[in-house]
C-alpha cells in the first residue's frame, strides 16, 4: 500500500492557503449534480453535511440515533480551544500549533496541526454567528478559561455543556438545509458496508433500524464522520451506541487504520460500582484545580477517609510531581492512579479508586466558592453515587475517553480508498499519541466546516466519475454479504448474550491494552480475543428477527466488529516498542517511571492494512517529519 | 409531514389558525370578563348599604337602554369568544393525545388549572340560571323589576339556591385564580420577579372575591340582611 | 431490593400494545434505572423472551435519547433528572412501577417504550436556526452580547429535546420545547433578523405535527430534566403575537420568501 500524505511543500504558515488555491473547483451550477453521502451527524458530520448542502451539493446524511442532535459530541463538557488571543496573554496560531504537537507527544503531522490551529479562529466566529451562547464577560465580550494545564486562556465554553451547544449549532444549520431540500436526513439508519466500484468509494449499504430494511445508496463521494471506538473497552465515557462499525467495515474494504492503539484515558471519572455497570461518567478535569488527590499510605487500609490522619495519607501526585502537582496531564495522572491501585492502596469497595478531596479548598475558600465553581459536578456525583462530596472526598478512577487513532487520511482528509473521506474522531490526523483538553471539538468542526468543503470539491473536480446508481452489480454483491452476516448472527441462537461478550472483551482490553501495556500481556490478549471471537460466532444468542426494531441485533453487529478491532489495537500496541502519549509500554520507561519515546525507530504513523479474515494485518509506515517543533522529552517534575 | 407544506410565514392565515393567537384571544376576553366580575361584585356589595343604595344604583344602570344593551351585547360577545376559543383548543388538545396513560401523576399543576374545562362550563350554566333568577326573573318566586334589594334577599332565602350559588362562586373564583396568572403568560408576559407576585395576587383575588360573593347569600340566609318591609 | 414492573409492550407502530408484568430481582441501589432494565433484559433473553426496547445512548443525561413514564411521571420521581441518571436508591423494596412510553399523536410508538420524535426535528427545521453561511461570520467579538442575555439564552438552550415536556403535558403540547428554542435564539443579537419568521413558522409547524395547545398549567416545567422554566413559553407567545400582529393582512401583498 502506498501512503501519499499529500502534505503541501513550502512554509507551514502559507501551506493551507496555497493548497486551497491549488485545488480544483466545481462549477456552482454543477454542484447539485453531485451526490454526497455523510455518515454521522456529530460535530464533524453535522457541520460537513450542513456546509456541503449550503454549497449546493446533493447531500444524504445518516445517523443511527433518532435525531442528528443525539450524536455523542453532545456530551463534551469543557470547551473548545481557539487561538484568538482575546485575553492578550501571548496566544497565537503558532502557539496553539506548538502546544498540540507537543501535547500529542510528536506523533502527529505538523501541517495538519497547523491548519487546525488556523481554523480554530474561524470556528469561534462561525459558532457565535449561529447563536451558540458562549459564556460572556460583563462587558459583553467572549469569556475564556485556561484548560488542561495550558498556560494561556484560550478555551471558549458554554457552561459545562460546550459540546452540546456547538452540536446544536451544527444541528440547526443541518436542519435548515433539510428544510431547504439540499440535505436529506436518514435517522435510525446504520451504515453496514461500503460499496466500491472501480477502486472508488461509490456508496453505502444501510439498515433501517425500525423496519430492518437493507438499503443501497449511491454517491460520488462518501464521508465518514462516525466518531471514535472507545467502546471496544465496554466501559468508557462514550455513549452506549458509539461504535466502530462504519470505519471498521471501510477498513475491511481497503481503508488503512492508523495508530489504533492510541487511546486516551481520562483521570477524573466516577469509579465502577458493580458488575451491572453499563458506562462510566466523566467529570470535568477542572476539578483537579481545587481537589487534592490521595490514597492511604498503607495498603488495605479500610478506614473511612475522615479517620485517616494527615500523616497516613499519600498525596502521590504532589509528591511525585512537585511543580505540576495535581495538574499533571491526563495520561500521567491516570497512570499514577493505576500504579497506587496496583499496589493495593486503592479506595472504595472495589479498590479501584483514589480520593479527590476538597476539604482543604473548602476550608480555605469556603463552601460557597466551591459550590459556585463545581456545584453542578458535585450534584452529578451525588446523583450517581449517593455520596456528598462536600463532606467526604470524591472517589475517582481513570476511564477510556477518546481514541486518537482512526482511519488513515491524507492532508485532504481522504482515506486510502479514493472518494472516501474521514472526519473528526474517526480519523487519526491531528492529535498524535495524546489529545489536549478542549481540542476534540475544535478538530471535528475544523474538518467539517473548513476543510472538507474545499477538499471534496477538489476530488470531484479532478476525477472523472462515471455515472453510478444502485443497480450496479457491486451494490447487489455487497448487499448479499451484509444480509448473510445478519442471517448468520441470527441463526446461532447460542447460550450467551451479546453484552456478556462485550464485557469480556472490554476486560481483556482494559487489563492488557489500557493504561499500561507490555509484550507479554498483549500477546496473551491477542490469543484471548481470537478465542473469544471464535466462541462468539458459535455461541452468541441474538433474539428476534432482522425484520424490525431489534436492539440486540444492532449491538451484535457492533460487538462483532469490536472483537476484530480489539485484536488490531493489541497488535499495534505490540509493534510500537516505545511509550508515547496515551500508549505506555511498561518495558519502555525511565527509571522514575516516566514514558520513554523512541524517535529513532518509531517516529511514524502506523497505517494498518486489512489482511483478510484469517490473515495478519500488514503494517505500513508514514514517516513523520518535525521541521518546526523539535521533539523533546515531556517533563512535569 | 414535510415542512414544504408550510404556508409562507407571513400569510394572514397564521393570525387566526395559530394556537397562540387563539389562546391570546381567550386571555384578552378573560381579562375583560374579569373586569366585569369586579364591577359586578362591587355594585352588588351595595346591598349592605341598604335598599336605597342598591336600588338607585340598579335604576341608574338601566336608565339608558343603549348603554345597557350595548354592554350586554359586549359581554355576550366576550363570553362567546372565550367559549369559542376554548372549544377550538379543546378539540386540538383531545386530538393530541388519543391514548391516555395507564397511570398519570400531576407534579406541578394546581387543581384550579386542571379543572378549567369543568369550572368553565359550570359557570356558563350558572350564568344562564343567574340571569333567569335575578335579571329576567322567570326563575324567581317573588321577582320585582325595580326592587333589586328584595330580589336578592328573598332569592337567597331559599337554602338550595344559596347553596348552588356558593358552589358556582367557588368554581368562578378558582377559575379566576388560574385565569389571572395564565392570561399574563398567554399574552407573553413572564418575569422572574413579577410573575410570582402575580400568582400570589391571583390566589388572593380568588379568595377575596369568593368572600365577597359568598357574603350576600350568607347574610340573606342568616337574617343579617332584613327584608325591605321589615326595615320600614 | 425486588421490584414489580408493569411495562408497555408493543411489537411495532401498527400492532396493539398491552401492559405486561415482570419481576426485577436483586436490584442494587447503586444501579441506574436503565441498568436495572439491562439486567431484566438479560434475564428475558435467557428465558427466550423478547427484551424490552427502550431508547438510550449517552446515559449521562445530555443526549436526550432516553425517557419514558415511571408511575405517571416523565423520567421518574427525581426532579431535574433524566431516567438514565435516576438511581435505584430512590425506590423502595417491593415497589410496583408502571413504565409507559411518551404518549402523543405526534410521537407514535415504534416499539415498547420507543417513540418517534421526528416531529421535534421538523419544528427546528421550520425555523429553529440562524442562517449563516459557513465562513461568512464576522469576528466573534464584533457584536457584544450582554452577559444577562447570554445567560438567559443558555438557560433556554440547555434543552436536550427528550420530549418529556410533551409527555407530561395533559394536552401533549410542545410549547416548552419550541419556546426554549425561540427564546435561545431570540435573546441573542445574532437571532434578531429571523426572529419573527422563526416565531411564526415554528408555531405553525407545531399545529401541523398535531401537538396540543398550551394551557399554562406548568407540568412541563416540572418534568423538564434541564429545569427549563415556562417563562420560555411566555417569550414564545410574545414573539409570536408580535410577529402575527405585524404581518396581519400581509396576504394580499404576497408575502413569502
Amino acid at each position: 500500500m502506498k501512503l501519499d500524505s499529500r502534505i503541501p511543500s513550502g512554509p507551514i504558515e502559507q501551506a493551507w492557503d496555497q493548497a486551497r488555491f491549488d485545488m480544483k473547483l466545481v462549477n456552482p451550477a454543477n454542484k447539485r449534480k453531485f451526490n454526497v453521502i455523510v455518515v454521522g451527524s456529530g460535530l464533524a458530520g453535522g457541520s460537513a453535511a450542513a456546509s456541503l448542502g449550503e454549497l449546493g451539493y446533493n447531500v444524504k446524511c445518516f445517523c443511527f440515533q433518532d435525531s442528528p442532535r443525539r450524536a455523542h459530541s453532545i456530551a463534551a463538557q469543557g470547551g473548545i480551544n481557539a487561538a484568538k488571543n482575546y485575553q492578550n496573554d501571548g496566544d497565537s496560531i503558532y502557539r496553539l500549533f506548538y502546544d498540540t504537537v507537543k501535547g500529542g507527544d510528536f506523533r502527529a503531522r505538523e501541517y495538519n496541526v497547523y491548519r487546525l490551529a488556523q481554523n480554530s479562529v474561524n470556528i469561534i466566529d462561525q459558532c457565535v454567528a449561529q447563536g451558540v451562547p458562549f459564556a460572556r464577560e460583563y462587558g459583553g465580550a467572549l469569556a475564556n478559561r485556561s484548560f488542561g494545564g495550558a498556560q494561556v486562556s484560550r478555551t471558549f465554553y458554554a457552561r459545562g455543556q460546550t459540546g452540546q451547544q456547538l452540536l446544536l449549532g451544527a444541528y440547526q444549520a443541518l436542519e435548515a438545509q433539510v428544510d431547504a431540500g439540499s440535505v436529506k436526513m436518514y435517522t435510525r439508519t446504520e451504515m453496514l458496508d461500503l460499496v466500491i466500484i472501480n477502486g472508488k468509494a461509490r456508496g453505502i449499504i444501510t439498515r433501517n433500524l425500525v423496519t430492518g430494511q437493507i438499503e443501497s445508496h449511491a454517491a460520488d463521494a462518501v464521508i465518514l464522520a462516525t466518531g471514535g471506538y472507545g467502546n471496544v473497552f465496554y466501559l468508557s465515557t462514550n455513549a452506549k451506541g458509539s461504535n466502530c462499525t462504519a470505519i471498521w467495515r471501510a477498513h475491511k474494504r481497503g481503508a488503512a487504520f492508523a495508530n489504533p492503539c492510541f487511546t486516551q484515558i481520562h483521570p477524573t471519572c466516577i469509579p465502577v460500582s458493580g458488575d451491572y455497570q453499563s458506562k462510566l461518567t466523566l467529570m470535568s478535569e477542572s476539578l483537579r484545580n481545587d481537589g487534592r488527590i490521595w490514597v492511604p499510605l498503607k495498603g488495605g487500609d479500610k478506614r473511612s477517609p475522615s479517620q485517616i490522619p494527615e500523616n497516613e495519607r499519600d498525596y502521590y501526585l504532589e509528591r511525585r510531581y512537585p511543580s505540576f502537582g495535581n495538574l499533571v496531564p491526563r495520561d500521567v495522572a491516570s497512570r499514577a492512579a493505576k500504579a497506587v491501585c496496583d499496589e493495593g492502596r486503592g479506595v472504595g469497595e472495589t479498590g479501584l479508586g483514589v480520593y479527590l478531596d476538597f476539604a482543604d479548598s473548602i476550608k480555605r475558600l469556603g463552601k460557597n466558592a466551591i459550590e459556585e465553581r463545581y456545584g453542578n459536578l458535585f450534584e452529578m456525583y451525588n446523583r450517581i453515587t449517593g455520596e456528598d462530596p462536600y463532606t467526604q472526598p470524591m472517589r475517582i478512577y481513570p476511564a477510556i475517553h477518546y481514541t486518537m487513532g482512526g482511519l488513515w487520511v491524507d492532508y485532504q482528509l481522504m482515506s486510502t480508498i479514493p472518494g472516501m473521506f474521514v472526519l473528526g474522531e474517526a480519523n487519526f490526523s491531528d492529535h498524535g499519541a495524546n489529545r489536549l483538553g478542549a481540542s476534540a471539538l475544535m478538530q471535528g468542526l475544523s474538518d467539517g466546516y473548513f476543510v472538507i468543503p474545499y477538499t471534496l470539491g477538489n476530488y470531484l473536480a479532478s476525477n472523472k466519475l462515471e455515472k453510478v446508481d444502485t443497480s450496479a452489480p457491486e451494490f447487489a454483491a455487497t448487499t448479499k454479504e451484509v444480509n448473510d452476516t445478519i442471517a448468520r448472527m441470527l441463526s446461532i441462537k447460542g447460550k450467551r448474550t451479546v453484552s456478556s461478550y462485550h464485557r469480556e472483551l472490554g476486560k481483556i482490553m482494559w487489563d492488557n491494552c489500557g493504561m499500561g501495556r507490555n509484550a507479554e500481556g498483549l500477546t496473551k490478549a491477542i490469543q484471548q480475543i481470537q478465542a473469544l471471537r471464535q466462541e462468539y460466532w458459535q455461541n452468541v444468542n441474538v433474539p428476534g428477527s432482522g425484520a424490525d426494531l431489534n436492539q440486540q441485533l444492532e449491538n451484535a453487529g457492533r460487538v462483532a466488529d469490536f472483537l476484530e478491532l480489539g485484536e488490531l489495537m493489541c497488535r499495534d500496541a505490540l509493534a510500537r516498542n516505545e511509550s508515547c502519549g496515551g500508549h505506555f509500554r511498561e518495558e519502555y520507561q525511565t527509571e522514575e517511571g516516566e514514558a520513554m519515546r523512541d524517535d529513532e525507530n518509531f517516529q511514524y504513523a502506523a497505517a494498518w492494512e486489512y489482511g483478510g479474515e484469517n490473515a495478519e494485518p500488514i503494517l505500513n509506515k508514514e514517516p513523520l517529519e518535525f521541521k518546526y517543533v523539535h521533539p523533546a522529552q515531556r517533563s512535569y517534575k | 409531514m414535510s415542512t414544504a407544506a408550510l404556508a409562507p410565514p407571513n400569510s394572514a392565515r397564521s393570525l387566526f389558525s395559530s394556537v397562540i393567537v387563539k389562546k391570546a384571544i381567550m386571555a384578552a376576553t378573560g381579562a375583560a370578563l374579569y373586569l366585569f366580575v369586579t364591577v359586578h361584585l362591587l355594585g352588588n356589595l351595595q346591598v349592605f348599604l341598604g335598599p336605597e343604595a342598591i336600588n338607585t344604583y340598579a335604576a341608574k344602570l338601566k336608565s339608558i337602554p343603549e348603554i345597557l344593551w350595548g354592554a350586554r351585547l359586549g359581554l355576550l360577545t366576550l363570553v362567546g369568544l372565550h367559549i369559542l376559543t376554548t372549544i377550538q383548543l379543546m378539540k386540538i388538545n383531545s386530538k393530541a393525545r388519543p391514548v391516555a396513560y395507564a397511570k398519570k401523576a400531576n407534579s406541578a399543576s394546581t387543581a384550579a388549572s386542571r379543572t378549567m374545562y369543568l369550572s368553565g362550563p359550570t359557570i356558563a350554566a350558572f350564568i344562564v340560571y343567574h340571569l333567569l333568577h335575578l335579571t329576567v326573573g322567570s326563575a324567581h318566586p317573588q321577582f320585582s323589576e325595580t326592587d333589586v334589594y328584595s330580589n336578592i334577599v328573598f332569592g337567597f332565602r331559599v337554602w338550595w339556591v344559596s347553596a348552588a350559588y356558593l358552589v358556582a362562586m367557588a368554581l368562578l373564583c378558582t377559575h379566576l385564580s388560574h385565569g389571572v396568572q395564565s392570561m399574563f403568560q398567554s399574552l407573553g408576559f413572564n418575569h422572574p420577579k413579577h410573575t410570582p407576585r402575580i400568582k400570589k395576587f391571583a390566589h388572593a383575588v380568588g379568595l377575596i372575591y369568593f368572600a365577597g360573593f359568598a357574603s350576600m347569600p350568607l347574610a340573606a340566609l342568616s337574617g343579617f340582611l332584613p327584608p325591605f318591609f321589615e326595615r320600614l | 431490593m425486588n421490584l414489580t414492573l408493569h411495562v408497555w409492550r408493543q411489537a411495532n407502530a401498527a400492532a396493539p400494545g398491552r401492559m405486561e408484568r415482570y419481576d426485577a430481582r436483586n436490584v442494587s441501589e447503586d444501579m441506574s434505572f436503565l441498568e436495572m432494565l439491562d439486567v431484566v433484559n438479560e434475564q428475558l433473553i435467557a428465558e427466550s423472551k423478547e427484551p424490552i426496547a427502550f431508547e438510550h445512548d449517552c446515559r449521562e443525561g445530555i443526549c436526550g435519547s432516553c425517557g419514558f413514564m415511571v408511575n405517571g411521571v416523565a423520567h421518574g420521581p427525581q426532579r431535574g433528572t433524566t431516567v438514565c441518571q435516576l438511581h435505584m436508591r430512590h425506590f423502595k423494596d417491593g415497589e410496583e412501577l408502571y413504565l409507559e412510553p411518551w404518549r402523543a399523536t405526534a410521537f407514535p410508538v415504534l416499539k415498547d417504550l420507543v417513540v418517534d420524535r421526528g416531529a421535534l426535528d421538523r419544528i427546528i427545521a421550520a425555523g429553529g436556526y440562524v442562517s449563516v453561511r459557513t465562513g461568512s461570520a464576522p469576528d466573534g467579538n464584533a457584536i457584544s452580547v450582554p452577559k444577562e442575555a447570554a445567560d438567559i439564552s443558555m438557560d433556554a438552550a440547555a434543552c436536550i429535546g427528550c420530549g418529556a415536556c410533551v409527555a407530561a403535558c395533559p394536552n401533549a403540547a410542545a410549547a416548552l420545547f419550541t419556546g426554549a428554542k425561540i427564546s435561545h435564539l431570540g435573546t441573542l443579537p445574532q437571532g434578531q433578523a429571523e426572529r419573527s419568521r422563526r416565531a411564526l413558522r415554528m408555531v405553525e409547524q407545531l399545529s401541523l405535527e398535531d401537538f396540543g395547545a398550551c394551557t399554562n398549567i406548568g407540568e412541563c416545567e416540572a418534568a423538564c430534566p434541564k429545569q427549563i422554566p415556562i417563562e420560555m413559553i411566555a417569550r414564545m407567545n410574545h414573539d409570536h403575537l408580535k410577529a402575527a400582529w405585524q404581518t396581519r393582512g400581509a396576504r394580499k401583498s404576497g408575502g413569502g420568501e
